[in-house]
Parts: structure tokens; C-alpha cells; sequence
């Protein structure tokens, strides 16, 4: 407990709560998931591990090792309280297939997905989609675009065979109402699935 | 190892210490305790004689107010598996109080997405 010492008072969830609730935010390594996650949370966004055992020779090229490594992946993640009574917390979850614990983990409980897609690497984003799919998550795609180079919807949905009702919003990540509008629109989606 | 950047290292001697915390249990199904499920310590309690330097570091954060099972985790510099099995044993032992993540009945979740989209279009709209 190195840590205890320097533990700044954390930030207690309102007494008010009665409910939790979990979204992840999902992407491809780079992608821009903490920065979207910092960009919302009422708490600077903090860092956990979860670890990981697991058969992954067939998927890691490492020669001469047992078939069972032990892999820490770090998850941070974001808090926001919404009225009186709901808590969020924004779960940001690495697009690696092979973290199967990990996504069992987090799809666990969760309201729904929001897969960030960076539009200059669209075939990153193929096996997050996949991943969140095998998982039976409802999602959307926000398009992390902070460039002026505009990329249209229509190429997007194409490029990523997108369903014609998963909804596709624009924002950057960094600027707080652009990711709010993003997590909107994920939430009015999630909504009309349950319906 | 080909684990690209930051969001996943390798395990060095870390792993010894949590076994040492665990006490070398296997650590709890997430069944149970979900990332998301708030947790705090019940009134008048007393803290177990005994108890590890770790669970002592929970017993003064919890007894602020309610925190989600990762923010405990992250705050106490904890493996979640490890900060699970804690909070188990506490909660197993009567000293934590849980404020539940909701079932997951459908007529639920969509309460709870509903109340979730009104909070936030009030905060941006």
C-alpha cells in the first residue's frame, strides 16, 4: 500500500444514488478512448488492472514460452452523475480479441457500447465491431474526428457494413458537449432496443 | 511480449504480491460484484483484528461513502480481482453495504437507460 500515504480524498459517489449504471467505451489501441472518457467524467478519470491468465500461444508469436501467460490489461475509466438517483461510469475496454476474461468482464451488466472509430484507420475498427457483436452489445459508431478533412456517413457505413439503423455521430473526443451529443446518441439508441 | 503500448504490460513480480494478498485463493467470478456495483462500509462496524494492511486500506476508503468496485481498485492501486476478493470477504462478513447494479429484466434497463438519457440531455442540452 505504497499509495495510501499520497491517497488524495476521493470523490464519493452522492448519497442520493440508487443506481449504477456501465457503458463502455470501446476502440482500437490509440483511438482516443481515455481522452473521450476524461472529456465527461466528473472525476479525473482513473486507472485500474485486470489480469489476465490465459492459453494465448496460438495468438501471441511467443517461442520458447509456457501456452499460458499472464497479461495485465489497464482499463480507465470515467464517472458521471445524471440526476439524483443514476451514476454512469464510462468503461473505456481495449478492441483485442484475445482479453476474452476482460470482455466477459465488461460486457457483464452493461447498458450498451460505444465503438470510437478513427476514420483514417477504418480497419482497425473491424474487430471491435466484431467483438462487441460476439458479445450480443447493442452500440453505435462515433467517428473521433478532429480534422478538418470530412469523411461522409455513407462511406463510413459502407466501409464498416454497418447495419442501416446503427446510428453514426461525428465528435472529438477532447471537446466535452461533441462527446455528450455522441453519448446521446448512443443512449436514444439503446432505448429504442429495449423498446 | 507483442502487446502493443500501454494498455497491457507484461506481469513481473507483481503477481507474487497479489497472491500474497489473496492469500493464494482463486480469485471470485465477477458474477457477483460487477465493476459498477457501489459499495460502502456498514454503520458501527469494527474493523477486523487482524486485518491485512490491504484490507485496512479498504476499510478507511469505504467508510467515506459509496464507491464503484473499480474506483476502490484504482484508488487502492489493486488488480479489480484482488479488490474483489476483499470486498467479498467484507461483504460476506457484514461490514459493506451494496447499492446494486440493477437486475437485468428488460422493463429494468430501459428504466434505467431512460433515466440515464434525461440526465444527460438535461446536463447538454
Amino acid at each position: 500500500m505504497d499509495s495510501k500515504a499520497s491517497m488524495p480524498k476521493p470523490s464519493y459517489v452522492s448519497g442520493s444514488v440508487t443506481t449504477a449504471a456501465k457503458i463502455l467505451v470501446v476502440g482500437h489501441f490509440a483511438v482516443g478512448k481515455t481522452t473521450y472518457i476524461g472529456s465527461l467524467s466528473e472525476i479525473p478519470p482513473l486507472r485500474t488492472e485486470e489480469r489476465m491468465t490465459q492459453a494465448s500461444a496460438h495468438v501471441d508469436d511467443l517461442a520458447g514460452a509456457p501456452d499460458k501467460v499472464t497479461t495485465t490489461v489497464a482499463l480507465d475509466f470515467g464517472r458521471l452523475t445524471l440526476g439524483d438517483e443514476v451514476v454512469l461510469y464510462l468503461f473505456g475496454t481495449p478492441g483485442q480479441q484475445r482479453f476474452v476474461q476482460l470482455w466477459e468482464d465488461m460486457a457483464r451488466g452493461a447498458l450498451g457500447a460505444l465503438i470510437l472509430v478513427d476514420p483514417a484507420r477504418l480497419a482497425d475498427s473491424f474487430p471491435v465491431i466484431e467483438l462487441v457483436e460476439k458479445y450480443g452489445l447493442e452500440y453505435s459508431i462515433a467517428v473521433n474526428s478532429f480534422t478538418d478533412v470530412l469523411y461522409e456517413e455513407a462511406e463510413i457505413r459502407e466501409a464498416l457494413d454497418l447495419l442501416p439503423d446503427t446510428p453514426v455521430s461525428y465528435c472529438d473526443a477532447r471537446d466535452r458537449a461533441s462527446s455528450a451529443r455522441s453519448l446521446i446518441t448512443l443512449v436514444k439508441h439503446l432505448l429504442v432496443r429495449t423498446a | 511480449m507483442s502487446v502493443p503500448g500501454e494498455e497491457a504490460a507484461p506481469v513481473s513480480s507483481e503477481l507474487v504480491r497479489s497472491y500474497v494478498i489473496t492469500g493464494g485463493r482463486r480469485l471470485p467470478s465477477a458474477d457477483d460484484l460487477s465493476l459498477h456495483m457501489l459499495v460502502t462500509l456498514a454503520p458501527d462496524r469494527e474493523l477486523p483484528l487482524g486485518a491485512s494492511p490491504e484490507v485496512r486500506a479498504i476499510w478507511e476508503l469505504c467508510a467515506g461513502g459509496y464507491l464503484a468496485v473499480a474506483e476502490v481498485a484504482a484508488h487502492l492501486g489493486l488488480p479489480v480481482g484482488v479488490a474483489r476478493l476483499l470486498l467479498t470477504d467484507l461483504t460476506e462478513q457484514g461490514h459493506l453495504l451494496r447499492r446494486s447494479a440493477p437486475p437485468p429484466a428488460k422493463s429494468e434497463s430501459r428504466l434505467v437507460i431512460e433515466k440515464v438519457l434525461h440526465g444527460l440531455q438535461s446536463l447538454y442540452a
